[in-house]
């Protein structure tokens, strides 16, 4: 079939000429189009026209010119009359679109009024997220682990200069203003406020104090590395002083890892400058279950039992902190016959949180103890607190026996109900289980939910992950 | 208000789960969609950001790169202002030898050898063109932008912009129109006629006319033809009418004889003022050079083959990567395959926060984006996340009269992944054939992440 040729002037007709090229394109896509030409009729069109061989009326800049060849062109200017309509029609409806865009840095969102910024991106990217915070004169909390010691002491050096308070890198916890960050609690509001440079650390002590019946209105994270020689203390030195600032909190409790030599004069020296009592609680030192009850003590509260499940004797007076366990019940097998003879297993310490693994490890002054919260185990998987894989897999190794202590954090970030997955893995487990339940009554969790579910299944469970340590001890 | 005075507004980068816990306990937060950086970027973003100089580089370029008051202030030939002694051509972006020009570079080249009188025919142009007779040297090397092949030879006007803030100086020739023009390749008969009345005619009595009518702020007329629908860039319309409203008493003044076919001439080519404006877009981004440390982009050029991007703390080195084709809409019975690859000075204007960075101020062109005006809009929200300022004076009002979107850092590039959007004219393969249609690029992402490895290797150490 020969070509041929449609050429049509559309007088006073007017469309822009992108839209007419649109029109174009999709003309050239039909059956047996060769050419398709739909543009005003402007030189530049006509002699684009006339080149490719097309016969031409006069047509002149304000009429609207088509030039069609090709096979079978009958229902062509109808179909050119249906792309052409829209043109015409109201086009009201993309007016001003184009919402929002979410930002892509935050350096973008720190564009917008905001008070605080929550990094949690893999360790090797956290830096510019962090850095975009302290250039942008927020303050920042790095929950994201893996990045480099002298990226953070240059976040915290910059952070001084302009007056923000860097949490982290690797702040697992915080609670500003009641708000709780990362993994917390749910602390009723009070008087204590807490530096923390250890997070499952200062989550035992808000929780025990909670317990007591005392609220704690802060807990600032400064990362597990702040109080050595290389970071200077910078972080831990301006949380202390914005408590201090803060009229609502009547008594600090610093919770860290013993400060580097270096850094431990610095500490004291702001300690003793500030007007609010504090109270240190550094690993090793003493037990964080007794800096609770010091803290209880200095704000002129009565230190109760805490609690255990099943419950034991309410032995008047007990403290998790006092030597030896003397008045603490001793622990049986699951089932008597089996304990007696099996005694002398391993104990195996299977820790979620950093400062409680090391705080049993020092309590029982023997066992194999494994953090599963150490970046070892938590790069490429989500944290221990999240995801149980790893901490099952530990306890489905465990043999008669064996004593085994582990630690279940509850609270926000939390595994919403980490008794659904360990209990029947306690409950297979052919070893005596312990566990340090932190948590508190406000917790999405709950804690009494979460305690005789794990009790239910065979486990001896207590609050102060100390008293946990003490009875695990005993229990072989 | 410190942090600790009331529940924060927290901005949150990372998990979702974290930022969700906030949500469950009422938090207000601002999710930032975060993506992994560019790969392969991650080392040198660090060492890049952890520069103790990059915060206050970057504000100190941008500064003066928003604050440029380019005027027009001569139209002059290219010999008396540039250096062009000895044979030599300048063309669009990074160096480039005859060998690895385009089709259209080659063209355009050839046509000036015919213009000035360099050769008899075209073959003639080609044989001493790939002899190495004559030199060719980057606009950009001589403070001139020239648009798509951006041939510059000595006899040409030039419309000379000044920086009234910072006293730069810079060039771009007088734009020919559109179709079968020598800056889209084309030396037939008709561009040579035509480029033989601008010699003649136009140039003088542009040359005349502008020193009647004294310098004209360019600031100004490119802050109101954005708000007349301009971008800047693929749309003139509206600055090349305040401009020729500007100019026509002095031309007539200065050339009675002349004045109606220079104005015809001029209002005929909705893009006469792409080339001043290209002008001022170099002027302004000249004075954003040379600050050490600064991961500003000071320029974003093609030369058919390669694009490249010089950077404020790099000098003048380049970081280039292949030129993509454009994608696009097409005049008459072109379509892609006769399209070049991306060429021309043009991108000095998103580089200087206008073009496809302005999309959103022109709804009547926004079809090369895809169709929607929400896409236009799109396009110039994205480009807020890799500037470092917002235009004080170049303002949107479809957004608020919020600033045009200015200052490309190379780290928010590798950061987002994003791009520049681009918007562009489209030349044939073929030397000769010209404009061919319009649309969109994007650049290389190898000239951001090589521009950013550079930046890495010149930081400065923090500790």
């Amino acid at each position: 079939m020969t070509l041929t040729d449609v050429v049509l002037v559309r007088p006073g007709v007017y469309h822009d000429s992108v839209a007419l090229m649109r029109v174009s394109r999709s003309m050239r896509e039909l059956p047996g189009m060769e050419v398709a030409l739909v543009a005003m009729a402007t030189e530049l069109n006509l002699a684009l026209a006339r080149d490719l061989g097309f016969e031409l009326p006069a047509a002149g800049p304000g009429d609207l010119l088509v030039a069609l060849r090709g096979r079978d062109l009958e229902g062509a200017a109808e179909e050119l009359d249906r792309r052409l309509a829209p043109l015409s029609g109201a086009r009201a409806r993309e007016a001003g679109g184009g919402g929002e865009q979410p930002p892509r840095t935050t350096r973008s969102a720190a564009r917008q009024p905001a008070d605080l910024v929550l990094v949690s991106v893999p360790g090797e990217h956290a830096f510019a997220e962090a850095l975009d915070a302290v250039l942008a004169g927020l303050d920042v909390m790095v929950f994201s682990d893996g990045v480099p010691v002298h990226q953070e002491v240059l976040l915290k050096r910059l952070a001084d200069e302009r007056g923000v308070l860097v949490m982290g890198p690797d702040c697992g916890t915080a609670v500003v203003a009641g708000v709780g960050l990362g993994f917390a609690n749910v602390l009723r509001p009070g008087p204590v406020g807490v530096v923390a440079a250890s997070g499952t650390g200062a989550q035992q002590v808000t929780s025990l104090l909670d317990l007591a019946g005392v609220g704690t209105g802060h807990v600032l994270g400064v990362g597990g590395r702040d109080l050595s020689a290389e970071v200077g203390g910078r972080s831990t030195l301006r949380a202390l002083r914005m408590l201090d600032d803060d009229p609502a909190t009547e008594l600090i409790v610093l919770v860290s890892k013993p400060p580097d030599p270096s850094v431990a004069g610095a500490v004291r020296e702001a300690v003793a400058g500030l007007g609010t009592p504090v109270v240190t609680a550094f690993a090793g030192e003493r037990d964080l279950t007794a800096a609770a009850e010091e803290a209880l003590r200095a704000l002129g509260r009565p230190v109760p039992a805490w609690p255990r499940w099943p419950a034991g004797p309410p032995a008047a007076g007990t403290h998790g902190s006092r030597p030896e366990g003397r008045d603490e019940p001793r622990p049986a097998g699951r089932n008597g016959s089996r304990a007696e003879g099996e005694r002398g297993g391993r104990l195996l310490g299977v820790y979620a949180g950093g400062t409680l693994c090391t705080e049993a490890r020092l309590i029982a002054g023997r066992g194999e103890f494994t953090d599963y919260g150490d970046d070892a185990y938590t790069r490429g998987r989500a944290h221990p607190m999240i995801d149980p894989t790893l901490r099952l897999e530990a306890l489905s190794r465990a043999e008669p026996g064996d004593v085994v202590l582990l630690d279940v954090v509850l609270g926000h970030g939390a595994d919403p109900d980490p008794a659904a997955a360990l209990a029947p893995a306690l409950a297979r487990c052919p070893a005596t289980a312990v566990v340090a339940l932190v948590g508190t009554e406000g917790d999405p969790q709950g804690l009494h939910r979460q305690a005789e579910a794990l009790a239910r299944a065979g486990a001896t469970v207590f609050a102060s992950n100390a008293q946990a340590a003490r009875y695990a001890k005993d229990a072989r | 208000m410190t942090l600790l005075s009331g529940p924060p507004h927290v901005i949150t980068v990372g998990a979702g789960l974290l930022r969700e816990s906030l949500a469950a306990q009422a938090v207000t937060t601002t999710p930032v969609d975060w993506r992994p950086p560019l790969p392969g970027t991650e080392g040198a973003l660090a060492r890049v950001l952890a520069d103790p100089r990059l915060p206050a580089a970057n504000e100190r370029a941008v500064a003066r790169l928003i604050s440029a008051r380019p005027v027009l202030s001569a139209v002059r030939r290219a010999s008396e202002v540039l250096e062009l002694g000895g044979m030599t051509f300048l063309h669009a972006g990074p160096p480039i030898t005859w060998e690895r020009a385009s089709g259209p570079l080659r063209g355009a080249l050839i046509g000036a050898m015919l213009l000035e009188g360099y050769a008899h025919d075209e073959e003639d142009a080609e044989r001493r063109l790939a002899s190495g007779e004559v030199r060719l040297e980057p606009c950009h090397h001589h403070g001139t932008v020239g648009p798509m092949a951006g041939v510059v030879s000595p006899s040409m006007w030039m419309f000379e912009v000044r920086d009234a803030e910072h006293g730069g100086v810079a060039y771009c020739s007088l734009n020919e129109g559109l179709g079968k023009v020598l800056r889209y390749g084309a030396y037939g008969p008709e561009v040579l006629e035509r480029l033989g009345w601008m010699d003649r005619v136009l140039g003088p009595v542009l040359s005349a006319a502008i020193e009647l009518a004294g310098p004209i702020d360019l600031r100004g007329m490119i802050a109101q033809a954005l708000q007349m629908g301009d971008e800047l860039h693929n749309r003139n319309r509206a600055a090349t009418s305040l401009l020729l409203r500007e100019l026509a008493p002095a031309v007539v003044d200065a050339s009675p004889r002349d004045a109606a076919e220079v104005l015809r001439f001029v209002g005929g080519n909705d893009h006469f003022f792409l080339n001043a404006g290209m002008a001022a877009g170099k002027v302004a981004t000249d004075a954003a050079r040379g600050v050490p440390g600064s991961s500003l982009v000071v320029a974003m050029a093609r030369n058919g083959t390669d694009f490249g991007v010089q950077v404020s703390g790099l000098g003048d080195r380049w970081f280039t990567g292949p030129a993509g084709v454009p994608d696009g809409l097409y005049l008459g019975a072109y379509g892609p395959a006769d399209a070049n690859p991306d060429i021309g000075d043009s991108t000095i204007t998103e580089t200087s926060g206008l073009g496809g960075f302005a999309m959103a101020a022109a709804p009547a062109i926004v079809r090369f984006v895809g169709g929607e005006v929400a896409d236009a809009v799109a396009a110039t929200r994205s480009m807020y996340e890799i500037t470092l300022a917002e235009h004080p004076a170049f303002q949107i009002p479809g957004l608020g009269f919020r600033g045009t979107p200015v200052g490309i850092d190379v780290t928010l590039v590798a950061r987002t992944g994003l791009l520049p959007v681009v918007n562009t004219g489209i030349a044939g393969r073929l030397a000769g054939t010209g404009q061919v249609g319009a649309g969109l690029v994007r650049p290389p992402v190898e000239a951001f992440t090589a521009a950013l490895l550079a930046l890495a290797e010149s930081a400065k150490d923090p500790l």
